[in-house]
């Protein structure tokens, strides 16, 4: 018999009907009666002190209902860390990248609302602008915000043993550069909103967001209401990647607009528009040097960071701590030092990108390895077996490996992708590369300081006991995870998936943190679980009272009443259960005891019933500065191998096959496990041949669109062969834990390894584009 | 001045007095609210917005509503039919080809047109089949299997 009856499968997720029917309905689907069309002034110059906005024609013209400012709005300030709140609803006295928020006009419909926008007068002083690290350090330069001085959003500075002693004791050190570019998310549906305050006082907010919960917070904040007069709901949501992670003026604007017109208020973000709110990937410069002994024992890591945060510190301080904390494993690493500067320019906010301040450091580090196992003349795969963590180890940082399948993720990828008989022997112009990575399954703590649950859950009966209704407040974003928590739930209760129901995105469901952190399936799973199991036990406990029998000795399994200690007399449930269905159709006739009957039985003596779920980590604090960033209840990992083609004379890179285990704990689901490592790998694939937020020389993104920010397309992707690998994670519901972010992490210096396979050249700046390649190339005398 | 356009959607015919400047996709979304169709960029370059025009997949958001005059579209709404889902959206829901599902209609509606044209399409006529619609969940992958379940399965 299989362990389980729902879990572990690979059943069709319960929303892919209506997505693939087109009735999904995400938030440009809705309409309300009466709405107007919100439409914002957005800054035409990087830095700018603002003198005085004019509003006066725009309010004039026919069918405009209001236009706000940062008169109207006020000057409260939030974002992300309670620590460094730093934006404002609009722009108080200046502007700091280009297509910072300005004013909102509300009209009876889009084309007025857009001319409005058009009318407003806005006169300003120029100042030079930021638009690099470069500029922003040097002596002297002008401040993006006043508090922060020297342009630095934050500053981290961490040391693991004695690194200096350490690299002294080396036989090999290598040290490089290495950078990125900033990337977009590049969901594919913009964000937008529908806010509607009702004639009491109480406000909707429906809104396209990874975190109804702290959207939810920072809308009562700002307007300066209680929580409990402030619902946020998330309808289907279009991706997010990060980008949809905290409040947005858009959705801060359209409540204040809804408040004073008393009218439901729309707006979307145009392409271009995600594009200047951005909070996609930083720009990350970092210097690695790492030391070895002859055996090839990983012994030391100096590591210094530079961030490019953009105007705003959104996600910044988590992205800074993150850039150094997930280089903590899963090699044993003893000596590690790391110090970093977040720094402020005139350009949109950065902010946690999927592997959240984790990728371009790991490129970075692992292309090292490989440069280090050459030098060592080890096969990197070797040399990476030899340094690995295993079960139970704990990083010179603290974080704790409960579970950790990095062996057999690296086995796997080893056999399946033929390895051995491909490594060093593959022909002129082709490569091979492999490398590592792990990954936080939620991060330890909220974003603001409090003891509070991570998640609660509720599972609600019906009455006449046939299905169950799962209510939680957090996020499906596409990732799955309505069906991993339908799943848990059926599982829990041990009856079949197509008798639960799941209402998720909803404030008044109860408290989720959301869909960031790849945290959903480890926490929010724990609290369905535990929602799931409190009904059950609820039911079973009437079920004994009634029948005189112990809890103990019944169980529920695929929708029956299971009796371990043979038949029971169940007569006066069935002939009550069967007089309340007089003329129904397909009632339990000879079967054993349905769960219908028994949740029915339930319902009779108890009310309606709930149960209820909550979960909150362990204390996972560690005991120095920063520690809360990269403590997770579990960690994800996994090893990848991908094989590329170069044509030497062009330098155009094509990636032939990447081969990728992940160590999810148990998968819950095993085809969403395969969706998230294959959508992992194409982010990273993007990232590392062609994403590149281009900017002019005023600070202009050039490319704010998909014609000219290239995302893989179908053509761009090759098949990629996904290994699942169980561990059983203690911490996790079922074992299972986080996949979601964690197969992005090995793929970008997988592609550099395996480039270095293929031409002898190390690239030490992303992306890999052909021009960049052909000149290497050409330097080094081989594009022939 | 609006302007007086004869199409079927859906094997429905319509007479329409449309606005000159409305985009085909603004059509079906505000005015006839088959909200399928999805704008992902606006300007033809995601495909969430594509449709069936005479039988070939296009950018609904790129073209004219008046363009679409004496057309046939089909939109996602138009595929189901009373024996249930399409083939191509059953293999969709059956292999995971589904994340998010926003780009999963233009996904679709270009799968149709492809295979009601070339029934046995390679793996890279699929591919390019569906390369003007971008998805940042997937990896395409499971899209692409989804789709060639279905050719194989005639």
């Amino acid at each position: 018999m299989e362990k389980y009856s729902t879990i572990n499968s690979r059943a069709p997720r319960i929303d892919a009907p209506d997505k693939a029917t087109g009735a999904a309905r995400f938030i440009n689907d809705f309409n309300m009666p009466g709405q107007l069309y919100g439409a914002m002034l957005q800054s035409p110059l990087a830095h700018a002190r603002i003198l005085n906005i004019d509003t006066s024609k725009a309010k004039k013209l026919p069918g405009v209902k209001a236009v706000i400012t940062a008169k109207e709005a006020g000057s409260v300030k939030y974002g992300v860390s309670p620590a460094r709140y730093d934006e404002t609803v609009f722009c108080v006295d200046k502007v700091r990248h280009i297509g910072d928020e300005i004013a909102m006009v509300a009209a009876t419909d889009k084309k007025t609302a857009l001319e409005a926008v058009s009318l407003i007068d806005v006169e300003y002083e120029e100042l030079p602008a930021l638009l690099s690290m470069d500029d922003a350090m040097r002596e002297g330069a002008p401040l993006v915000h006043d508090e922060y001085k020297g342009n630095i959003c934050a500053e981290v500075h961490q040391e693991f043993g004695d690194v200096e002693k350490a690299l002294s004791e080396c036989d090999i050190i290598v040290s490089n550069k290495f950078e990125n570019k900033m990337q977009d998310c590049a969901f594919i549906e913009p964000q937008g909103c529908l806010a509607c305050f009702d004639h009491r006082g109480y406000l909707n907010l429906y809104t396209s967001t990874q975190v109804p919960h702290y959207v939810q917070r920072s809308v009562a904040m700002v307007l300066g209401l209680p929580i409990g007069k402030v619902r946020v709901v998330k309808f289907y949501v279009g991706g997010g990647f990060g980008a949809k992670l905290a409040a947005n003026s858009m959705e801060l604007g359209s409540c204040l607009l809804s408040k004073i017109t008393g009218k439901p208020v729309k707006m979307n973000y145009t392409r271009e528009q995600v594009f200047l709110y951005s909070r996609g990937r930083h720009k990350f410069v970092h210097n690695m040097t790492t030391g070895v002994k002859k055996d090839g024992t990983i012994v030391a890591l100096k590591h210094d960071c530079l961030l490019e945060g953009g105007a705003y510190s959104s996600y910044g301080i988590a992205t800074i701590y993150y850039a150094g904390s997930l280089l903590g494993g899963p090699y044993k690493l003893k000596n590690m030092k790391y110090d970093a500067l977040r720094v402020f320019t005139n350009k949109p906010a950065c902010g946690a990108q999927r592997g959240h301040g984790g990728v371009v450091a790991r490129a970075a580090w692992e292309q090292q390895l490989d440069k280090i196992a050459r030098e060592l003349g080890m096969d990197p795969l070797e040399f990476r077996l030899k340094n690995m963590m295993e079960n139970g180890d704990t990083s010179c940082n603290e974080l704790y490996m409960s579970s950790l399948g990095m062996r057999e993720c690296i086995e796997s990828v080893r056999d399946k992708s033929g390895w051995q008989e491909k490594k060093g022997k593959m022909p002129k112009g082709k490569g091979i590369g492999m490398a590592c990575g792990f990954f936080v399954s939620g991060a330890g703590f909220p974003i603001y300081r409090s003891d509070t649950y991570h998640s609660t859950a509720t599972v609600k009966l019906s009455e006449d006991g046939g299905t169950a209704h799962l209510y939680t407040a957090s996020a499906e974003i596409g990732q799955g995870s309505d069906m991993t928590f339908a799943m848990i739930t059926a599982e829990t209760l041990g009856i079949p998936l197509s008798s639960v129901r799941v209402s998720s995105g909803d404030t008044d469901f109860g408290i989720d943190l959301g869909a960031y952190s790849s945290r959903q399936t480890l926490m929010t799973g724990h609290a369905v679980r535990n929602a799931a199991e409190d009904a059950k036990r609820q039911v079973l406990k009437v079920l004994s009272d009634e029948l005189k029998i112990a809890i103990e000795d019944m169980d529920i399994r695929d929708g029956m009443i299971v009796f371990k200690q043979g038949e029971m007399n169940f007569s006066t449930i069935r002939r009550r259960y069967l007089q309340e269905h007089r003329g129904w159709k397909n009632m339990p006739d000879n079967e054993p005891l349905t769960f219908s009957e028994a949740a029915r039985t339930a319902f009779l003596a108890k009310g309606i019933i709930y149960g209820k779920g909550k979960y909150k980590p362990r204390w996972l604090g560690g005991t120095y500065k920063g520690a809360a960033v990269g403590t997770s209840p579990a960690y994800g990992c996994s090893a990848q191998i991908v094989e590329l083609s170069v044509d030497m004379e062009t330098g155009v890179v094509t990636i032939d096959r990447m081969t990728d285990a992940h160590d999810c704990g148990l998968a819950i689901n095993k085809t969403s496990v395969e969706g998230q490592i294959q959508g992992s790998l194409m982010m990273g694939l993007g990232e590392a041949m062609f994403e590149e937020v281009k900017y002019d020389d005023r600070g202009k993104i050039l490319n704010p669109n998909f014609g000219e920010y290239k995302i893989p397309t179908a053509l761009d992707m090759p098949n990629v062969t996904p290994i699942i690998i169980e561990s059983n994670e203690p911490y996790g519901p079922y074992g299972a834990k986080e996949v979601g972010e964690g197969a992005i992490m090995p793929t970008i210096p997988a592609i550099l390894n395996a480039l270095y396979d293929a031409t002898g050249i190390r690239f030490n700046e992303l992306p890999l584009t052909p021009e960049r390649v052909y000149m290497a190339l050409k330097k080094a005398g081989k594009n022939k | 001045m609006k302007k007086l356009i004869a199409l079927t959607i859906n094997q429905k015919k319509y007479e329409l007095a449309v606005n000159p400047g409305m985009s085909l996709l603004d059509l079906l979304r505000e005015e006839l609210n088959l909200m399928g169709a999805k704008e992902g960029c606006g300007i033809g370059e995601c495909g969430a917005c594509t449709v069936l025009l005479d039988g070939k997949a296009v950018s609904s958001c790129v073209m004219l509503a008046v363009e679409a005059d004496g057309c046939e579209i089909t939109t996602i709404e138009g595929l189901e039919t009373e024996d249930g889902m399409h083939p191509i959206q059953k293999a969709f829901v059956e292999h995971g080809a589904v994340q998010c599902g926003f780009c999963t209609p233009g996904m679709v509606l270009s799968a149709k047109g492809l295979l009601d044209k070339n029934p046995n399409p390679s793996e890279q006529e699929i591919r390019t089949a569906i390369s003007g619609n971008l998805c940042r969940c997937t990896g395409y992958q499971k899209i692409v299997e989804a789709i060639k379940s279905v050719s194989e399965r005639k």
